[in-house]
């Protein structure tokens, strides 16, 4: 379990406050998303998650021990894709096993088994340029997997993508996690895909936030298109638009 | 071959021009015609291949031997400790604005009409794109990248390995195929000045005897064999490096 405790933080070179004490808990295996205007701190939560920010104020928990003790408990995902050029499809996923130390013959099972879950197994030896927008971020969301962490942090990564492609990434993003059985923590600025996905929604209002209000989303798995239709859950997206746009100044 | 072939029509245009224009001058100490020069570069061709152009090269090639290790070996440290960088880099821009061909007489003063003097003069041309260039692919991995690696972990040494090492690859092929021309004039500039042997020396050599022929055989044959070189770097770099475009 994730656990945020009273944390405060500020960027250096910012004035203004990005979050006070804020506290907020994401249960095992759950899939949650955050939502909010861009800018109101969704990315600087997954910064201060994986260590590249640290609070001024307040602890973040993970099972109930600081993340400064801890080693390889998430795996982060952003919003490009980030893979290298230079390397092949297989090179780039067994990159966060290559850092770790894992054996290249573990790293070479683990990676074919991956990449016949993500359905790339054919392309493993190919190059980024080759592939295309969506089968990128499938390779990078195998990296993420191959990282070996239980809570995957995903920052908006289907953003970038066109329409079809993104609603197709997104089921098959819900086919992977009830496979691999992680938490994800997922990002987003669009409010119909945090309702396809999410079992909860985290919606952050304003700058700086002390509290993220948190919304059930009434939907079981597996999950249809179609659910989107149904009058609760269109209101559940109306309700949840007027939240986020009481939050932002024109 | 074809997208070439614009080029290649300009310089048979320009040559053609030159022959033409040499022809009517008819002075070949003042201006020798191609055809000429190309005559000369054969009744020469024993001195100049066997004599002075392994001088040259010599040079060249352990000048830029030397500026290759000490350029990469600034730009690692420059990357590596920022105060060194702070230390390090104004100076090397700094060695930029020394005229080394006014200076080139100094080394020869101090270091003799031997090898080390003309070394030094290319060392001096070549060091300074190299460790620059390198230096900026060094710096400029995505800042993205490296919190990605960090995030898996990584430490100072993975980063450089497997991020900026890649990255400053194409820096590096750009940075040798600027120094291999400016090695191959440091090294002709500091056999003007003196020298024994040497295809600069040798041109200067046949200008004292009005053999303009005579002056212009051994730079043809200085632009030929940079031209080669810079070819061969750039089929190398071709095929250690696909994904130039991508970065």
């Amino acid at each position: 379990m994730l656990e945020f405790q009273n944390v405060t933080f500020r960027y250096p070179e910012d004035h203004l406050l990005m979050m006070e004490n804020l506290s907020f808990s994401v249960e095992d295996r759950a899939f949650v998303s955050i939502i909010g205007a861009s800018g109101c701190g969704k990315s600087t939560i997954f910064r201060l998650i994986n260590g590249l920010e640290q609070p001024d104020e307040g602890e973040i928990l993970v099972d109930g021990k600081p993340i400064a003790e801890l080693r390889q408990y998430s795996a982060f995902m952003p919003q490009k894709d980030l893979l290298f050029p230079w390397r092949s499809v297989e090179k780039n996923i067994c990159l966060p096993m290559e850092l770790q130390g894992v054996p290249e013959k573990e790293q070479d099972e683990r990676c074919v088994e991956v990449l016949e879950q993500v359905g790339l197994l054919d392309y493993r030896k190919k190059y980024p340029k080759e592939l295309s927008g969506g089968m990128k971020q499938r390779v990078a969301f195998a990296r993420t997997l191959l990282s070996g962490a239980d809570m995957l942090l995903l920052d908006e990564p289907f953003s970038a993508l066109d329409y079809l492609t993104r609603v197709e990434m997104q089921e098959w993003l819900l086919h992977q996690w009830e496979h691999f059985h992680k938490t994800i923590l997922f990002i987003t600025h669009d409010v119909e895909e945090a309702v396809f996905l999410s079992q909860s929604i985290y919606v952050i209002k304003e700058r700086p936030f002390s509290e993220m209000e948190r919304v059930e989303v009434p939907l079981t798995y597996p999950r249809s298109r179609s659910d989107l239709k149904r009058p609760d859950i269109a209101d559940l997206k109306e309700r949840l638009i007027g939240k986020l746009r009481k939050g932002v100044s024109l | 071959m074809r997208k070439n072939l614009p080029s290649a029509l300009l310089i048979a245009f320009l040559l053609l021009l030159w022959q033409g224009a040499a022809m009517g001058i008819n002075a070949a100490y003042i201006l020798p015609s191609p055809v000429q020069i190309l005559v000369r570069l054969w009744e020469l061709r024993e001195p100049l291949f066997l004599v002075h152009l392994p001088a040259t090269m010599g040079v060249t090639a352990f000048g830029l031997f030397i500026s290759i290790a000490l350029g990469l070996l600034l730009a690692v440290s420059m990357d590596w400790n920022p105060k060194l960088e702070k230390a390090l880099y104004p100076v090397i821009v700094a060695s930029q604005t020394i005229p080394t061909t006014a200076i080139a007489p100094l080394f020869i003063l101090w270091f003799g009409y031997g090898i080390w003097s003309k070394v030094l003069v290319t060392i001096l041309m070549t060091f300074f794109p190299i460790a620059i260039t390198v230096f900026d692919g060094l710096k400029g991995t995505k800042r993205e990248m490296e919190e990605l690696l960090l995030t898996y972990g990584a430490s100072k040494k993975d980063i450089f390995i497997k991020l900026k090492l890649p990255t400053a690859l194409p820096h590096f092929f750009s940075a040798v195929k600027m120094s291999v021309p400016l090695s191959v004039i440091g090294a002709a500039i500091a056999e003007w000045l003196g020298a024994q042997k040497g295809l600069g020396y040798f041109s200067k050599r046949m200008m004292t005897q009005l053999d303009g022929a005579g002056v212009f055989a051994p730079v043809v044959l200085l632009s030929v064999v940079a031209m080669a070189a810079v070819g061969v770097i750039s089929m190398i770099e071709r095929k250690l490096i696909k994904w130039r475009k991508e970065l």
